[in-house]
């Protein structure tokens, strides 16, 4: 394939140089994409052959958890049992897995969530441990005894330390006995909306309404009034009782300004435990992640020793054993409060590995067999910094992500960029459905600076093609590009902060729009040239456009300008306003990537159209931009055509995002959002 | 019998044309309204006529005559409208400085009705002919003044269509028509019918010779209507292109319904109802532009293999995703668009049709750059089954294909011919059996993809092997069966009591790739990513296909 991509290049682009060779290769469409197997974790591999874990795991989840669990297993010479959905059936983890089981329909309730399927499945295949991953079963303590009662190995902690720290007031409870900071507040157990303004009040405003058993921001709710509470328990209590089967409620005091740092931990069944330093989690919308950092810009190495203890101190109070997580919040004085203990891999932990060299799930799996730490806290190294953002199927231009839904029709992941990994379920061909999670992957980058990390991560997602359904690749990209991210001043209220009108895509300077204009312009020529290139002998000779200089009309928005190019070998050189782009690359029609040299500098757009009419929808600096390009002739006739008048929909309600109809109140359909993880 | 249908439908034509005038007069366009005394540009042409000018300063100022059409005033009213003159329309679809024109300076012959005086002359009639280049593809080219008495077809102007068409027949070009008249020109009466008939019989002649297409950019009713209809592709303008044959007043007095020309003739209506255009762009500009991109995917004439342009896709891309298209459960729909997608060249598919018949979807597209008809059954309407309008749009699709050594790939997904009354009494055995007659007497490369059902009669008709396809592909999701497991369980196993296990064994039996197989109807079970890579390498190979049909005057396919 790569033959055929030199062969072809060098065809029609008479003089190329190694390096541009080298380059086409690099983003030729050709290579092989989304193969969970070929990927390379960036994670230590010092597993010990001699030491003997199980013979079968069976993974109780789905998606990129599940695959990222089968690949550790594979590494240490485990078998791997999937476990899915219907719909599932054809997914990657389960291609992935040495053997699959079906355990019901789509809704998670019937599917990732049924006990007796899975506990069937367990039995079926003989696996001797379970991992759960993530959501689903994982801090599910009625799960962990029914598998202690099979004599499965649960890979996680102990029952009595998932119910210790699964209930958000016993957990605090624990916490301040372990004297571990925690939030000043009310802790109480919630029954109606009354008592829940009354605790609320005596709380003071703003607080934090959510479900006791539900995992970070998962369903939490800030109300600021009376009102907003009462709406706050009727939501909470719902979404608790249909996603946990648990209705308690927790109300607490909500600190404004807060970062979100938490503490990893790894604790065996011997009474060792040790932090493996923090992630910084701040970057939330609606309280969801969406780029994670470790080490974080904010933490001294007195308050990250100070943390871990304390974090470390909880784990051993509760009898912690295998990877856990201590949240805290943190003020602008460094004062830090214990938020809760998520026991299980959380979706986040790649950043640690990548910092510390440490295989979680390996880890997980070991100290489930009962082996002792293999490290001490000496051991533990912040070596360079690492990045991560989580790819949702969702549009960021509605309150910073509202999931959206459909088919990848094009789907290729910047696996060939250095110290990049992709953590991801899915691949060309497969449906984001309403019924799970809209992540596509979590993008991790890393290096030895935070700098260098955020500069690839910058590359990584120009060279992400998603297609089939929105993404959030373009809010990504102002995130970790903005001033204030890049300075490390970030707060859970960032994007609110940064956005109060909402985020409104890449806001392009000067020269930037000339870049985006001329590198639309070099494409809308590439094209039109190619078209005249009917290739083999004809009866009738085609007249050979041989043209070297265009004037063309760019729209962009409302905004038209003029433009001239001209084309010199391989090298446009694109005039307008007086300044001049010159833009240099091997365009490739077919591929959805477009690496262009504009003025020397070396640009990865992508483009995810071109029509008939001259519209070219590009990526740039990872937002769309639909750019429309006519002759100069037709430009000034264009001048005729009426404006149509668009359907009139002020009459027609739109759901802004799939959903589910769950009840009709006052003629009012309220829609269920779709339900995420953190 | 025939003599008097004849009669009647040209007496239906010579009303059409009646008809069309007088709703081009209440608008107060077209041949009337070039009664209007006429600017200062046709004072000076009064002028020169008596002066003693040289024969070079006549020559120019006549060409610069024709090039103002009907005038500054004319040409304004035209843009008000969201219309383009006639000659911007062709400096648009041609390449630049490409366009070569005939006959500048006929003008009309009529002397009646005043017509004869110097002010109602105009050089060149009310059309623009000649040739040129289309991404430097020669072309001929008509296009219709309604600047010049409304568009309105004289004699000359039949003349002038004429001679540009005889020509391309001559050479092996297509000829491409911008339509945009008010009809026939009244005053010249039977000449101008003439003219129509002339037009027609080249439109005849020149089908299956060279491909022509027309363009409907403003009203064209009555007879004019044929001219588009004989030619193979028609589209419109949304918004500013009428076809009918008769318009609103008439069907009001005729037929007592109340209809706008729109509703009875715009855009919508016919590439979604009628199925009589097979496309609509939004203004003159998106229309023009996108036929230049259409062009490009058309042989010049029969004489000429499908065009190869140069293409960046590589031929032996693996396509994953194709893998999982199809889903588990055969009752559940997918978008056949998807597959075609995801294995053409760059995801370049021009549609045709697309909003018409949607259970069958037909288009061009390219593979390895070479040109390729598609034609796919729509798992997502209609279940993808075959109906007359589906029926008669693919075979008309086909036939195209064929004649013009277009290979077709087929993609089948069918779960039969659709039950019913309105489609029997409509006569879906003939116009399903032009589909099956159009498959079977092909002869360009027939590449056949049977993606998941294939059942019944429907089987046979989709490019099956039977019907000489060339290399027939089934996926491993692919059922060629007689009918569905239900359907036939009930009647295999009348009044057997355990109907869902008799279901379990036809399912293990027939539902799969396999019975074709064993019998040599199907060549390959192939793995769907590598359908692009077998398709592409079939084609390398069948290009030097010869097959032909037995002499024969024409076929006689059941219209």
């Amino acid at each position: 394939m790569t033959l055929w991509m030199i062969g072809n290049m060098a065809a029609h682009s008479v003089p190329s140089t190694l390096k541009r060779l080298l380059f086409a290769v690099k983003y030729s469409p050709l290579q092989s994409r989304c193969c969970a197997v070929q990927r390379e974790a960036q994670y230590s591999t010092i597993s010990i052959p001699s030491e003997k874990t199980f013979d079968k795991i069976l993974i109780a989840n789905r998606g990129e958890i599940a695959c990222r669990v089968i690949k550790t297993c594979k590494k240490m010479g485990i078998q791997t049992v999937a476990v899915h959905s219907d719909v599932d059936s054809s997914a990657v983890h389960v291609k992935m897995a040495d053997e699959a089981v079906c355990v019901g329909s789509a809704p998670t309730s019937k599917s990732y969530l049924n006990m007796d399927a899975i506990m069937d499945a367990i039995r079926v295949t003989g696996a001797q441990a379970v991992h759960p991953g993530y959501g689903f079963l994982s801090e599910n303590k009625e799960f962990a005894k029914r598998l202690a009662a099979e004599g499965v190995a649960f890979i996680g902690p102990d029952t009595h330390a998932i119910q210790a720290m699964g209930d958000k007031i016993e957990s605090k409870l624990i916490a301040k006995a372990a004297k571990v900071n925690t939030i000043p507040g009310f802790d109480g157990v919630v029954k109606t909306a009354e008592e829940a303004v009354k605790i609320a009040q005596e709380i003071g405003y703003p607080v934090m309404i959510k479900a006791s058993a539900g995992g970070g921001g998962k369903g939490m709710r800030i109300a600021w009034n009376d009102e907003e509470t009462r709406e706050g328990f009727r939501f909470s209590s719902q979404e608790a009782a249909s996603s946990f089967g648990d209705d308690r409620l927790l109300i607490e005091k909500y600190i404004d300004n807060p970062r979100h740092i938490e503490i990893q931990v790894l604790a065996d069944k011997h009474g060792n435990a040790l932090w493996l330093n923090e992630r910084e989690c701040s970057i939330q919308r609606r309280n969801q992640k969406v780029v994670e950092e470790a080490p974080s810009t904010f933490l001294d190495p007195v308050t990250r020793r100070a943390m871990g203890e304390q974090a470390v101190q909880l784990a051993k109070a509760v009898q912690y054993s295998s990877a856990g997580t201590v949240e805290f919040l943190v003020d602008s004085k460094k004062n830090f409060y214990f938020l809760e203990m998520n026991t299980r891999l959380q979706v986040e932990h790649p950043i640690t590995e990548c910092i510390t060299g440490l295989d979680l799930v390996e880890q997980m799996i070991r100290v489930a067999k009962g082996y002792q730490l293999q490290h001490t806290q000496d051991d533990i190294p912040i070596n360079g910094w690492a990045i991560e953002c989580r790819v949702y199927a969702e549009d960021p231009y509605k309150s910073f992500g509202l999931p959206s839904i459909g088919r990848l029709s094009q789907y290729q992941e910047p696996l060939d960029l250095d110290k990049v990994r992709v953590d991801s379920g899915i691949q060309e061909g497969s449906d984001i459905s309403i019924y799970y999670d809209p992540m596509i992957s979590k993008l991790i980058t890393y290096g030895a600076t935070r700098a260098e990390a955020l500069g690839r991560m910058e590359d990584a997602l120009d060279n992400y093609v998603i297609r089939g359904v929105t993404h959030n690749i373009p809010l990504l990209r102002e995130i970790i590009t903005h001033p204030r991210f890049v300075s490390g001043h970030i707060s859970t209220n960032f994007l609110p902060e940064v956005y109060p009108d909402g985020f409104k895509g890449h806001q392009l300077e000067a020269d930037a729009k000339r870049e985006l204009l001329a590198s639309a312009a070099v494409l809308y020529i590439a094209a039109e040239l190619r078209s005249a290139k009917v290739l083999g002998t004809q009866r009738v000779a085609s007249t050979p456009v041989e043209c070297s200089h265009w004037e063309l009309c760019v729209e962009l928005g409302e905004e038209r300008q003029d433009v001239e190019i001209s084309k010199s070998g391989t090298v446009y050189t694109v005039e307008m306003d007086g300044a001049k782009v010159e833009v240099w690359g091997a365009l490739n029609l077919a591929s959805p990537l477009l690496p262009l040299t504009i003025n020397g500098t070396q640009r990865m757009l992508q483009c995810l159209s071109r029509d008939a009419a001259g519209v070219i929808v590009l990526q740039y600096l990872g937002t769309l931009f639909k750019v429309r390009l006519l002759s100069k002739l037709a430009a000034e006739l264009n001048s005729y055509m009426p404006e149509k008048v668009s359907e009139d929909t002020s009459s027609i309600l739109r759901s802004p995002m799939p959903g589910t109809v769950l009840y009709l109140s006052n003629l009012e359909i309220r829609l269920q959002k779709v339900r995420r993880f953190v | 019998m025939a003599a008097i249908s004849v009669a009647r439908s040209s007496c239906g034509l010579i009303n059409g044309l009646k008809v069309s005038l007088r709703s081009v007069t209440r608008v107060k366009y077209g041949a009337v309204s070039a009664t209007v005394p006429q600017t200062s540009l046709h004072r000076s042409c009064r002028w020169y006529s008596v002066s003693h000018l040289s024969v070079k300063e006549r020559i120019d100022q006549k060409r610069q005559a024709a090039l103002q059409g009907g005038g500054q005033q004319r040409i304004e009213a035209q843009h008000k409208r969201g219309k383009l003159t006639a000659r911007e329309r062709v400096q648009l679809l041609l390449d630049p400085e490409s366009f070569v024109e005939t006959d500048m300076f006929v003008e009309h012959r009529c002397a009646d009705f005043g017509m004869e005086q110097d002010r109602n002359k105009f050089p060149g009639d009310s059309v623009v002919t000649g040739r040129g280049r289309i991404n430097g593809r020669l072309v001929y080219v008509f296009s219709q003044d309604f600047t010049v008495f409304g568009g309105s077809l004289s004699g000359a102007h039949a003349q002038k269509i004429c001679k540009i068409m005889d020509q391309a027949m001559t050479v092996g070009a297509p000829v491409i028509g911008l339509n945009d008249s008010g009809g026939a020109r009244i005053q010249e009466g039977v000449e101008s019918l003439a003219g129509y008939a002339d037009i027609f019989l080249r439109n005849v002649m020149a089908s299956g010779v060279i491909p022509q297409i027309s363009l409907i950019m403003g009203p064209c009713a009555g007879g004019a209507v044929y001219s588009p209809a004989l030619t193979d592709f028609t589209f419109m303008v949304k918004d500013t292109s009428y076809l009918f044959i008769t318009g609103p007043d008439v069907v009001k007095s005729v037929t007592n319904e109340d209809v706008t020309q729109e509703e009875l003739g715009g855009a919508k209506t016919h590439t979604t109802v009628s199925g009589v255009a097979h496309r609509a762009f939004e203004n003159d500009i998106e229309a023009l532009l996108n036929l230049r991109e259409f062009f490009n995917f058309l042989p010049l004439s029969n004489q000429d293999p499908a065009p190869i342009r140069e293409s960046h896709d590589s031929s032996d891309r693996l396509v994953p995703s194709l893998d999982s298209i199809v889903p588990l459960e055969s009752t559940k729909a997918y978008d056949m668009l998807d597959i075609i997608h995801a294995i053409v060249d760059e995801r370049d598919f021009f549609e045709i049709m697309p909003n018409y018949a949607k259970n069958i979807v037909v288009g061009f597209a390219r593979m390895n750059g070479r040109t390729v008809g598609i034609v796919g059954n729509q798992p997502k309407v209609a279940s993808g089954c075959l109906d007359i309008n589906s029926s008669v749009k693919g075979a008309r699709f086909v036939r195209f294909c064929d004649a013009f050594n277009i290979p077709i790939i087929t993609f089948v997904d069918v779960p039969g011919f659709l039950p019913g009354t309105a489609q029997e009494y409509g006569g879906i055995i003939r116009h399903g059996a032009k589909l099956l007659f159009a498959f079977a007497e092909a002869t360009v490369p027939k590449i056949t993809i049977i993606t998941r059902k294939a059942y019944g009669g429907a089987y046979d008709v989709m490019s099956s092997k039977h019907l000489r396809g060339d290399v027939n592909y089934a996926w491993p999701s692919a059922e060629v069966a007689v009918m569905g497991a239900k359907g036939a369980v009930q009647i295999i196993f009348r009044g057997k009591e355990n109907q869902a296990e008799a279901e379990a064994e036809y399912v293990e039996k027939f539902a799969n790739p396999f019975p074709a197989a064993v019998r040599g109807f199907v060549d390959d079970i192939i793995e769907p990513a590598t359908t692009r890579k077998k398709i592409c390498q079939d084609l390398e190979v069948l290009a030097s296909k010869k097959q032909v049909n037995p002499w024969k005057k024409h076929a006689n396919i059941p219209l």
